[in-house]
């Protein structure tokens, strides 16, 4: 080893890239012609599945981790970051993905759990995990077993933003009301939040998350985004919403630029004009299974 | 003193706290009219070809480019770094940098997120304790033209795709380097500072005050290219071929 302390697969190093990512748009791709189509639009990453979580929904069946092959193919195609998704608690897949370089795992709800009980070890990892949550509890449990980003799991593959709304707003008035408390009182915080009482005592104090918050699950349109965002999210992750949509390069354009400039109505309704049909999405009481429910 | 942070993408959030930090209350440039009467502005880490997608997106890249060649500080980091320099390797056909620092870089040149790393920097410049420098998937520096002035350089683990390709490339094409050859990782060309990690993401905030105090200097000394940090060379664009080659 170089001197100067040379070392990898820090939890700043691992973080660092969810920091990088900030302000973006990462996109699900199953193809590395997606993956291409998602970069020209100005994607900060792309993550690799078999099927969009709206495929996965309609068709039923266990949705697992993706071909190795259809990976490489894809980090072959791209020079952005590439994530790909692992089952809940299924670390063996999650150790192939590492074996793979992806530069993200996503311990997903989307595909199907592998263990009712147990989230993966995160901390085993030199890989970073990005995991979903739909509180302010959820989240702080994934950071403790070592998630170095975290996402609002919204409801993925139904092109309806209202769960991801939903989480989103939950995750942060219990930040803005934690922040509130007094250090007695967050015994009982971390008590009501099921969470560890030092990564409870640090929050409070920061008032912020130790790492980054995105939003995924349900974005189908640039105004989705621009909500989202506006909410508190720092970035967004894009599902079924692009490629399940008529004209996916142009909407991904719209979506990257309505990300960015989330506070300008001017610029989101420039770039909502003439995109073709949006994914045709799902009310929420038609869901037959809320994918958020899965983890815990 | 005005310091704007593009804000099109990238760890924004974290500039905005390392200037406030150094007493600076920066504002953000999403569109041309934001760099209106700024004394310097910053370039953030993020996704370089997002970032430069959203240049052109946002009509951003004329009025910017005009602005940097005629003498507006900078300060790039990483994604940054590759906006400000002149060439870049193994980025995407379509994406343009503004030309400003004489040197040859290759985008991811460490590799994947897999070799992100943090290592101890000495910086000329700063006297006191190493910078604590944090590289993710960062750009490495390959050559420098002569007027650029290097701070500060890394041994790398991972050497950058050797141009004599006598080496066996591994699964992510990347050579491991024979020795710890020293790279480039602070650079400073007139009153362009540079830097392929994030000093951003750690508390040390001596890089954001000397940048400020750059500003400072250069905002006293009048409008347009000056001499800073003891150089009188004017910030110019070398041609091709003035590069000096660095390492093997």
């Amino acid at each position: 080893m170089p001197a100067g302390g040379h070392r990898t697969a820090t939890f700043t190093v691992k973080r660092g890239l969810a920091d990088m990512l900030r302000g973006g748009v990462i996109m699900d791709v199953v193809t590395a012609d997606q993956a291409k189509v998602a970069e020209d639009a100005g994607a900060v990453a792309v993550m690799a599945l078999e099927r969009v979580p709206a495929d996965i929904r309609a068709q039923g069946g266990v949705a697992r981790m993706s071909d190795p092959a259809l990976i490489e193919a894809i980090q072959k195609a791209v020079t952005v970051p590439v994530m790909a998704k692992a089952r809940i608690g299924h670390f063996a897949e999650a150790q192939v993905l590492a074996a793979l370089q992806v530069d993200y795992v996503d311990e997903s709800e989307v595909l199907t759990p592998a263990d009712e009980a147990h989230h993966i070890d995160k901390w085993a990892f030199d890989v970073p995990f990005v995991c979903g949550a739909t509180n302010l509890g959820e989240a702080l449990r994934r950071i403790a077993e070592g998630a170095a980003l975290i996402r609002s799991k919204g409801e993925a593959g139904t092109g309806n933003i209202v769960e991801a709304v939903r989480h989103l707003r939950s995750i942060r008035s219990d930040l803005r009301a934690l922040s509130q408390s007094d250090r007695a009182e967050r015994y009982a915080w971390a008590k009501q939040l099921a969470a560890p009482v030092e990564l409870v005592q640090e929050v409070a104090t920061a008032g912020r998350l130790p790492v980054p918050l995105f939003c995924a699950g349900g974005i189908a349109t640039p105004a989705d985004a621009a909500l989202v965002m506006q909410l508190g999210a720092e970035a967004v992750f894009v599902g079924s919403g692009i490629f399940k949509s008529e004209d996916p390069a142009r909407r991904a354009r719209a979506i990257v630029e309505a990300t960015t400039h989330f506070d300008d109505a001017a610029v989101v309704a420039k770039v909502s004009r003439g995109l073709g049909d949006a994914m045709v999405g799902l009310e929420a009481s038609a869901f037959d299974q809320r994918l958020a429910d899965r983890g815990w | 003193m005005r310091i704007g942070v593009l804000a099109l993408q990238g760890d924004v959030t974290e500039h905005w706290r390392a200037l406030g930090d150094v007493g600076v209350e920066p504002s953000a440039v999403r569109r041309p009219e934001d760099l209106r009467h700024l004394d310097g502005i910053v370039l953030p880490g993020g996704e370089s070809t997002t970032m430069s997608m959203l240049l052109d997106s946002s009509a951003l890249r004329e009025p910017l480019a005009e602005a940097l060649h005629g003498g507006l500080p900078a300060f790039g980091t990483c994604a940054g770094l590759i906006l400000l320099a002149r060439t870049v390797i193994d980025g995407r056909p379509d994406q343009r940098s503004f030309g400003l620092v004489d040197m040859v870089v290759r985008r991811n040149g460490y590799g994947r997120q897999a070799q992100s790393f943090e290592c101890d920097v000495p910086v000329e410049m700063l006297p006191g304790a190493p910078v604590h420098a944090v590289f993710i998937r960062a750009p490495v520096v390959e050559s420098v033209g002569p007027l650029v002035r290097v701070l500060g350089s890394a041994g790398s683990v991972f050497g950058a795709a050797s141009a004599t390709g006598s080496a066996t490339a591994d699964r992510s094409g990347r050579v491991p380097a024979q020795g710890h050859e020293a790279t480039p990782v602070v650079c400073l060309q007139g009153s362009v500072l540079v830097t392929a990690f994030h000093p951003e993401l750690t508390g040390d905030r001596r890089l954001h005050r000397l940048f400020v105090a750059m500003v400072a200097e250069h905002a006293s000394a009048g409008s347009g290219p000056g001499p800073v940090g003891g150089q009188d060379q004017p910030v110019v664009e070398a041609p091709g071929g003035r590069c000096t080659a660095l390492g093997a």
